[in-house]
């Protein structure tokens, strides 16, 4: 389970790395990444993912198909 | 005057003593004014007599944002160390990073805590004028609190001397507050929209508060709670407060008499009320749906109907998050990281203090100037007033080509004396592709409320263009003060009028211009 950053709309404003509560987001060519293995979407920290609640772009920070909710 | 702030609508029981003694001041004071003498000078425009008590007055004698006298002789600037941000407004958009646009929440470059540092050192040892360092974004400072707090930190270390401002949402305000005041923070500016969440909904499409995405009614209803408690508690901690509103017609144009009130209840020393910023290619939602900005004459309208009593900021450039300079100009291109780097920095604390003091002595100068040339119309009385639009680079004199200008800054005169009541930006479009017709056009359109120019030089052409348009182009005042100008012709309009050599006629509206800056 794991968000990730669609990084061509991402504008580096580092909202989403000083929320997650896992420290899995850093920045990666000028833009910031999700580690998807230490993302845990949140779950029992908060009721939903920071990254996705902070960012100012829409449909930039999304869950990543490619690492669904095993639940 | 008897002021006793238990009177006051809108202010909670059990204030700390220190409200109620500002609120006494600033009310016994009614703030600041353009009309005092040397020594004793104001920040908005009010247009009293009344005189700043000098705790105060110590506090925005050369701040440019807080004292309008102050704008014309002393420079700020912004570091970008902020990029976050905890809200969204309908006027932003975040994406948007062009290096040739001038409006808030625009950078070129984000710095970290060091290299802002650094770059404040460079700025104060080349510019002594730079009194003033504010963390405005590009984001919130306060959504980014261990960046802006570890600048204000290396900064005060070195500079001492430079004051440090913030300005803010407010979302973040009463959590941050005890840190904030740690750091010798004489100013905070809070943007308030509104009052009323059903007002705010409408601008603030969303709030990320408490680990928590909040929207519509709701979300602006937790912005507006924190942004009164955030101005009572800088008010308690005698902090100066200035409140920022952006005028949308039609959202919250009306709504702001309200805001006013609601801001000036709770110990607020300034309100800037600034138009719309909003045009399709910014890419907001604002700019996209159409949503128009107002025009010269009803942003006048609003910030007189709001004076009163309380200090407006018709000063205001809206500038960028990374600006340099005077406000109205940016030299943000000569200090970019790469050259800022480069700098051998000596900061020399008594240099500065040396310039400082000489541009005091030449701030006092204007206001003797102006006092003197305000004398000779002590006899008159006419309900005439006219508009002054002024071509010039600072210091308070009139000492630009009319060609060169990039604003104009525009002056009210009547027997009462000669008020600044705000600028006009007329820098080409950066789509590029306008000649120097169009640009006569740009000036008209900008400057077509004012009955003259004042310029240093001015060539044939546009004189004639602006004689067909009703406005007198004055270049015989060149490298004279502004205010002591305004009033000379003044007085001679008067006494035209009177022998019947002109009709005095009221000027229509003038625009207020929505594109992109073009530094020149």
């Amino acid at each position: 389970m794991a968000y990730k950053i669609i990084a061509s709309q991402c504008t580096a404003c580092s909202a989403c790395e000083a929320e997650c509560p896992n420290a899995a987001i850093s920045v990666k060519k000028g833009v910031y990444f999700i580690d998807p293995v230490t993302c845990t979407e949140c779950v029992g920290h908060f009721d939903d993912a920071q990254c996705a609640a902070v960012c100012p772009v829409e449909g930039t920070c999304v869950p990543d198909p490619a690492h669904p909710r095993s639940a | 005057m008897m002021f006793d702030a238990e009177q006051l609508p809108e202010t909670g029981e059990g204030q700390a003593k220190p409200l109620n003694d500002l609120l006494q001041k600033i009310a016994a004071s009614k703030g600041c004014e353009t009309k005092a003498g040397p020594g004793k000078s104001g920040c908005g425009s009010t247009g009293t007599e009344s005189t700043l008590p000098p705790e105060i007055w110590e506090k925005v004698k050369n701040h440019p944002c807080y004292s309008e006298q102050a704008h014309h002789h002393f420079a700020r600037m912004h570091v970008a160390v902020a990029p976050a941000c905890n809200i969204q407004c309908n006027y932003c958009n975040r994406k948007y990073d062009c290096a040739n646009e001038s409006r808030p929440g625009v950078v070129s470059e984000r710095l970290t805590p060091e290299q802002a540092a650094k770059k404040v050192f460079a700025v104060a040892s080349t510019i002594p004028q730079m009194t003033v360092l504010g963390i405005a974004g590009p984001g919130d400072p306060l959504a980014n609190p261990e960046k802006t707090f570890k600048t204000f930190e290396l900064v005060a270390q070195t500079a001492p001397d430079i004051k440090l401002c913030v300005s803010t949402n407010g979302l973040m305000l009463p959590k941050l507050i005890d840190r904030l005041c740690q750091y010798n923070i004489d100013h905070v500016t809070i943007t308030i929209n509104m009052v009323d969440p059903e007002v705010g909904a409408k601008i603030y499409p969303w709030i990320f508060y408490e680990h928590k995405r909040y929207t519509g009614v709701e979300a602006a209803r937790i912005l507006s709670e924190n942004q009164l408690r955030g101005l009572e508690m800088l008010t308690e901690r005698g902090i100066l407060c200035k409140i920022n509103s952006v005028m949308i017609p039609g959202v919250n144009d009306a709504h702001l008499v309200e805001v006013n009130k609601a801001v000036k209840a709770r110990g607020a020393f300034l309100h800037n009320i600034m138009p719309l910023i909003s045009a399709p290619e910014h890419g907001t939602v604002f700019g996209l749906n159409g949503q128009r900005g107002p025009t010269a004459q009803e942003l006048k309208a609003l910030q007189d109907a709001c004076e009163g009593d309380m200090n407006m900021m018709r000063h205001c450039r809206q500038c960028r998050a990374d600006a340099v300079g005077l406000l109205g100009e940016d030299r943000s291109d000569e200090f970019t990281t790469e050259k800022v780097m480069a700098m051998e920095i000596d900061y020399d604390l008594e240099a500065r203090k040396a310039y400082q003091a000489k541009v005091e002595a030449e701030r006092d100068a204007t206001q003797a100037a102006k006092a003197d040339e305000l004398a000779k119309l002590a006899g008159e009385n006419s309900d005439i007033a006219i508009q002054i639009a002024v071509a010039t680079k600072g210091n308070g004199r009139v000492n630009e080509h009319f060609g060169h200008a990039t604003e104009f800054q525009i002056y009210e005169v009547s027997t009462a004396g000669a008020k600044f009541i705000g600028h006009r930006r007329v820098d080409l479009y950066c789509q590029g592709g306008f000649g120097d017709d169009d640009k006569l056009e740009t000036v008209i359109r900008a400057i077509n409320d004012c009955a003259a120019v004042f310029v240093a030089r001015i060539g044939t052409c546009p004189k004639e263009g602006l004689h067909k348009a009703g406005i007198d182009p004055v270049d015989r005042f060149a490298h004279e003060y502004i205010e002591q100008s305004a009033l000379a012709y003044f007085k001679e309009y008067l006494e035209k009028v009177q022998a019947g050599g002109i009709v005095h006629v009221a000027r229509g509206d003038a625009d207020i211009r929505q594109g992109a800056f073009t530094a020149v």
